[in-house]
């Protein structure tokens, strides 16, 4: 069991606040994930949580016990850091067992369960190694494997693939959500990085500066977000913001279409000149500097033969069109 | 890097100073072993002439020689456990964030500037002093006799005035260490269940170790020499109850002085700093990777 409730949890560090307030609820066997831009309070919180830190107010509750007071050790969750966090002078093996051993269980125990850790993480032939000797993406391996033999009641990740070059980035996320697919244990994973969210969440939490701006799944995300600031924030390329006269037309402060949500046809309402085209292969990703509206990206599917200095003219879907007030905030 | 010619060359680079640094080390050794086989007293410059092994069954046959070898590894041994020990537990201590951190830190040090026959006279005379000294004041105070540190306890004594010297060196190289550690590592560590002791036991001191190392193979070459503090407080007494060998060779050049048992003593002194040195590396020598 897994169930995460913080309640008006703030956090100030001296006289600067980082969380001011928070309430948020983790339900048993969901993968959250925490994401905002850096230095916006994702770690601080996980560190709450996880009991590193101690709140300056609010409460936390860990399967509807308080937790607030209790000692990291207390809290059951097992949390995987950007550094990785080996212990250097021990090999695999103990790494993995050292939750094991510091609990008291016996050596046999003990190597059954690192075994069949080592096992599920592909780790067997690494074991006798020290941390040191092993490439980037086996340390994490121990890392999580050091989590999962504890058996916690959730896994914290900060920032764990941070570290890795991008072809072992896409593989560890695949291999991160596999294994919550099979442990099906409440995950909180924090990470600035909107892709990793995205491909990885049950829930995402925005967060900027201390704050949740929006809580829901990638698509709710994806297709309403509640502010200019997540609109901004999820989805690759970013969501295209317009102001002044345009937006005013449609009754609002700032207007935002996504990238892929833009038609290039020549009975189309808007017009500008390509600044920059980037070639995907399967994607044309097109910088438009657009009369009256400022610089756009717009996707095309495919190869599409537009180079710098052409112009074209294009339009946004219907109804794909989102309308923002002057707080910032989403018109219905 | 690493080819053939440059490291050729760098062979070359080095060599004026390798030969410097030889024939710095190879001069006075040999010079050493020279007098230490020939007939040389300063009160009789008439006798001269080989003096085969004698000088050495002088030190051998001595009957203050085997004391003086079992008092120098004591205050070797007794200092090295008491800078450690104590260097240890308060690198742990001033690593804390308190106020004033950086003035304490500077108070932890200070003892390391104070020259070793000027500690040595502090500690005699201000400290363990049987009328005038602080401890004796406090045994007075709590209607105790007054301990004779320097009669009845000399060795003690010495070490205790060594260590006092040498643990802000053991300490500065400590908390230099412990500042290293990651306190990722720690708080891995905290989540794991592990208690503030089995934190120290399994995460800072494996830490530590290579820093005790160093601590342990640097004091080692220091402390196989010390004299100052014997001779400004006990002089090698009461009887020879404190005398080192450095201490006894002293006695042979300056007192005596028969500069070959000198010469010989020296010798024995080399010789058992190798012997130390090869036990200490064969025990301490793999942490010393990296
Ligand atoms: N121990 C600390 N003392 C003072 N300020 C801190 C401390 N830890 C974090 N902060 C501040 O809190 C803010 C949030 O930090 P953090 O949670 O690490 O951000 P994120 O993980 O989202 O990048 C930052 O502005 C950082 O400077
Ligand atoms: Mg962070």
């Amino acid at each position: 069991m897994g169930k995460i409730t913080l309640k008006s949890v703030r956090k100030s560090f001296g006289e600067v606040d980082v969380i001011p307030g928070i309430d948020l609820s983790i339900e048993d066997g969901e993968f959250v994930v925490f994401v905002g831009p850096s230095g916006c309070g994702k770690s601080t919180l996980l560190r709450l949580i996880a009991g590193l830190e101690d709140a300056s107010g609010g409460s936390i509750a860990i399967d509807g016990v308080e937790a607030t007071d209790l000692p990291p050790a207390k809290r059951r969750l097992a949390m995987v850091f950007q550094s990785y966090a080996l212990y250097p002078h021990m090999s695999v093996r103990k790494n993995i067992a050292f939750p094991l051993k510091m609990a008291g269980m016996s050596a046999e125990d003990q190597a059954k369960k690192v075994d069949n850790a080592a096992r599920i993480l592909n780790l067997t032939s690494y074991l006798d190694r020290r941390p040191g000797q092993l490439s980037g993406g086996q340390r994490q391996r121990v890392a999580i494997g050091r989590a999962i033999v504890r058996e916690p009641a959730a896994f914290l990740f900060d920032e764990p693939l941070s570290n890795l070059d991008a072809a072992l980035r896409v593989s560890m996320r695949q291999e991160i959500s596999e294994l919550h697919q099979t442990l099906k244990t409440t995950m909180i994973y924090v990470t600035h990085d909107q892709v990793e969210a995205m491909t990885m969440a049950d829930k995402i939490v925005v967060l900027n500066a201390g704050r949740i701006e929006q809580v829901g799944s990638p698509m709710e995300l994806y297709r309403s977000p509640a502010n200019t600031f997540v609109a901004g924030f999820i989805g690759s390329p970013k969501m295209n913001l317009i102001d002044g006269a345009e937006a005013a037309k449609h009754g609002a402060q700032t207007i935002g279409i996504r990238p892929e949500h833009i038609d290039i046809h020549d009975s189309g309402p808007w017009q500008g000149m390509v600044v920059l085209s980037e070639h995907l292969g399967s994607d044309t990703f097109l910088k438009v500097n657009a009369t009256g509206l400022g610089t756009l990206t717009v996707r095309a599917s495919g190869e599409v033969a537009l180079r710098h200095g052409d112009t074209i003219r294009f339009a946004p879907q219907p109804g794909k069109m989102m309308r923002f007030g002057s707080d910032g905030k989403a018109l219905a | 890097m690493a080819t053939q010619s440059s490291r050729a060359a760098a062979r070359l680079m080095v060599a004026p100073s390798v030969i410097v640094l030889f024939i710095w080390m190879i001069v006075p050794l040999a010079m050493t072993i020279w007098f230490s086989f020939r007939i040389y007293r300063l009160l009789s410059p008439d006798r001269t002439g080989w003096a085969g092994f004698r000088n050495y069954a002088w030190f051998f046959n001595s009957p203050d020689f085997w004391l003086a070898i079992s008092n120098t590894l004591l205050l070797v041994g007794g200092v090295l456990v008491i800078t450690i020990v104590l260097g240890v537990l308060i690198a742990l201590l001033i690593d804390q964030p308190v106020w004033g951190q950086g003035p304490l830190r500077i108070l932890v040090i200070s003892p390391f500037f104070v020259m070793p026959p000027v500690a040595a006279s502090i500690w005699e005379n201000l400290f363990l002093h049987p009328q005038n000294g602080l401890f004796a004041a406090a045994a007075i105070g709590v209607g105790a006799q007054p301990i004779l540190f320097m009669e009845s306890y000399p060795m003690a004594s010495v070490i205790l005035i060594v260590s006092w010297e040498w643990l802000p060196f053991a300490t500065l190289i400590l908390l230099t260490a412990l500042q290293s550690l990651s306190s990722e590592q720690l708080e891995a560590a905290e989540m794991d269940g592990a208690s503030a002791v089995n934190r120290f036991r399994y995460i800072v001191l494996p830490h530590l170790i290579r820093a005790i190392t160093v601590v342990v193979l640097i004091q080692t070459i220091f402390l196989l020499g010390i004299f100052g503090e014997i001779f400004t407080t006990t002089q090698g007494g009461p009887g020879s109850a404190s005398t080192t060998l450095p201490y006894m060779i002293y006695k042979q050049a300056v007192i005596a002085k028969d500069i070959g048992r000198a010469a010989a003593g020296g010798i024995i002194a080399v010789i058992l700093a190798n012997i130390v040195a090869y036990f200490l590396m064969r025990s301490m020598g793999k942490h010393l990777d990296a």
